[in-house]
């Protein structure tokens, strides 16, 4: 479980968080959704650390993540899974390598163990026999899978998504939805996903928070944004055409 | 301030950089691959430099003595100074600035810009150790391409100078071996080992605290070209005033 509480953060005179005040439990998929702009990115780098805040505090199982040494700190990481919005693979190393890459920096697996944990992540995102390629030579949707095999290759206990599944063609992006939330149940993980897109909030949207201009505009879940009155919400829920017909026929239908 | 600020996190960040070392298995790995890139890659370069440079300071010193009086095998024993003592450790490492120092502040800028680094901290790994050390111990290697550069220098020099028509070989063998101080190679090679240091660090600094996108690595790869070899020229200054003059 992750508690944030009235996180404040700024660029210059940009205010970006203004005091955000939430918590994100364990073996859930726990949403972001807000606009692009609205500070979604930052909030998770926030939580992650790389960014640092003016004010607040972020709680990992009770461990004030601030007050933790550098080394408890790293400690904590190791345990962390993270898929940046832009992959972030390393483009020295092949995609079975970068797939490896947390195994052989913390585990002390053979060899085979951890080629055959890379091929089960592998399969898992549906990359089978893309290990020799080198990042550049993969497609902007392939980078994104891979991404998410090197988050989860390490059984994580926190797992951080930006946007895992943009760029990503309808059904994958449900398989990649799918797959995180049966990670996260299996292994009760604490999973956190930015997202905008209106599937996800369907399909895992198990907790969501609602960001607006740097507030929490909303919380709740997939089974209570489409029943909220909340302006901010519906306003984007029904931004597309698609589910404006939906609710108007869901809307007939009842009466 | 600004200048202070760099100075200060310059310094903070060679001490991280040797704080909570990556695993031996892949820092191995890393080091191997950086001796490649950054030693093993610039050698033909240097060769080539050190050669013809070689060549053409015999052939100026050779031009310039027209007194008679002056014995031939002096073209020799200039030649191997001025090799020695600047031209191989210190001209040698601006074109190494320019080389190894733009190639790293760009590849460490790239991963910057690209979030590498940022997933390396977000594992929990020390991402300045990851990157900086391998490349400050493969550069502890760069004496042996100096060493390269010496000698390829004054044999450029010799072949210049024996097929130029300037002195005999005989002459130009006596020349460099005259008046040889030992202590001139300790001096050599101390300020060897202090630029590979600021060769690794100062590159690795531009790259690793840029902000921006694509277009500003390349500008840091400039910045960082000037700044390596400014911090060269004024610590070669003051190298010699303390090492050699008494
Ligand atoms: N490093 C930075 N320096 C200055 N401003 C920044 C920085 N990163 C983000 N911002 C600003 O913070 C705001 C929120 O950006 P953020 O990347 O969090 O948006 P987002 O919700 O993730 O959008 P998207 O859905 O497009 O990814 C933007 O106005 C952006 O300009
Ligand atoms: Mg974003």
């Amino acid at each position: 479980m992750i508690e944030v509480k009235d996180l404040h953060k700024s660029f210059g005179e940009a205010h970006i968080l203004k005091g955000i005040t939430t918590s994100f439990e364990k073996g859930k998929t726990n949403l972001i959704i807000g606009q692009s702009g609205s500070g979604k990115t930052v909030f998770l780098k926030c939580l992650l650390g790389l960014f640092d805040y003016e004010k607040g505090a972020i709680e990992y199982d009770g461990k004030i993540f601030s007050k933790l040494s550098d080394d408890e700190k790293r400690n904590l990481r190791a345990k962390i899974g993270m898929v940046f919005q832009g992959s972030a693979l390393f483009d020295s190393m092949t995609i079975a390598e970068n797939v490896m890459f947390p195994l052989r920096m913390f585990t002390k697996h053979s060899k085979s163990e951890m080629q055959d944990r890379v091929d089960f992540a592998l399969q898992r995102v549906n990359l089978e026999g893309a290990h020799n390629k080198m990042p550049s030579e993969a497609s902007g949707g392939m980078q994104k899978r891979v991404a998410i095999a090197r988050a989860i290759v390490n059984n994580p206990k926190y797992l951080f998504c930006d946007e895992p599944n943009s760029g990503l063609d309808p059904k994958t992006a449900i398989v990649i939805d799918n797959l995180i939330q049966e990670i996260t149940d299996e292994y009760q993980i604490t999973t956190v996903i930015n997202s905008h897109d209106m599937n996800s909030v369907m399909e895992i949207g198990e907790k969501i928070v609602f960001l607006k201009d740097g507030l929490k505009a909303w919380e709740g879940s997939n089974k209570t944004i489409f029943k909220t009155d909340n302006e901010v919400v519906t306003d984007f829920v029904y931004s597309s055409n698609l589910f404006k017909k939906v609710r108007e026929m869901y809307l007939k239908d009842y009466k | 301030m600004t200048y202070l600020h760099n100075i200060g996190s310059y310094f903070l960040m060679i001490a991280e950089m040797f704080r909570k070392p990556t695993k031996w298995t892949v820092m191995k790995q890393l080091i191997l691959k950086d001796i490649d890139d950054l030693i093993i890659g610039s050698l033909g370069i240097v060769a080539f430099i050190a050669f013809f440079v070689g060549g053409v300071v015999t052939i100026q010193t050779a031009l310039n003595i027209t007194n008679p009086l002056i014995p031939k095998y002096l073209v020799g024993f200039a030649t191997r100074q001025s090799i020695v003592l600047e031209f191989a450790p210190t001209f040698i490492s601006i074109i190494m600035a320019g080389k190894v120092g733009s190639f790293i502040t760009s590849s460490i800028g790239t991963m910057r810009v690209t979030e590498q680094i940022d997933a390396l901290e977000v594992m929990g790994i020390n991402s300045l150790n990851y990157l900086v050390f391998p490349k400050f111990i493969s550069l502890m290697l760069y004496p042996f391409v100096i060493s390269i550069a010496m000698f390829l220098g004054i044999i450029g020099g010799m072949a210049a100078c024996v097929y130029g028509g300037f002195s005999s070989l005989e002459d130009y063998i006596i020349g460099i071996q005259t008046e040889f101080i030992p202590f001139h190679i300790v001096y050599a090679f101390i300020k060897t080992f202090v630029f590979a240091f600021i060769l690794a660090t100062i590159p690795s600094f531009h790259g690793y605290y840029m902000k921006g996108g694509a277009l500003e690595v390349g500008k840091a790869s400039t910045t960082s070209f000037v700044w390596t070899s400014v911090v060269i020229i004024l610590l070669n200054y003051f190298l010699t005033q303390m090492l050699l003059s008494t």
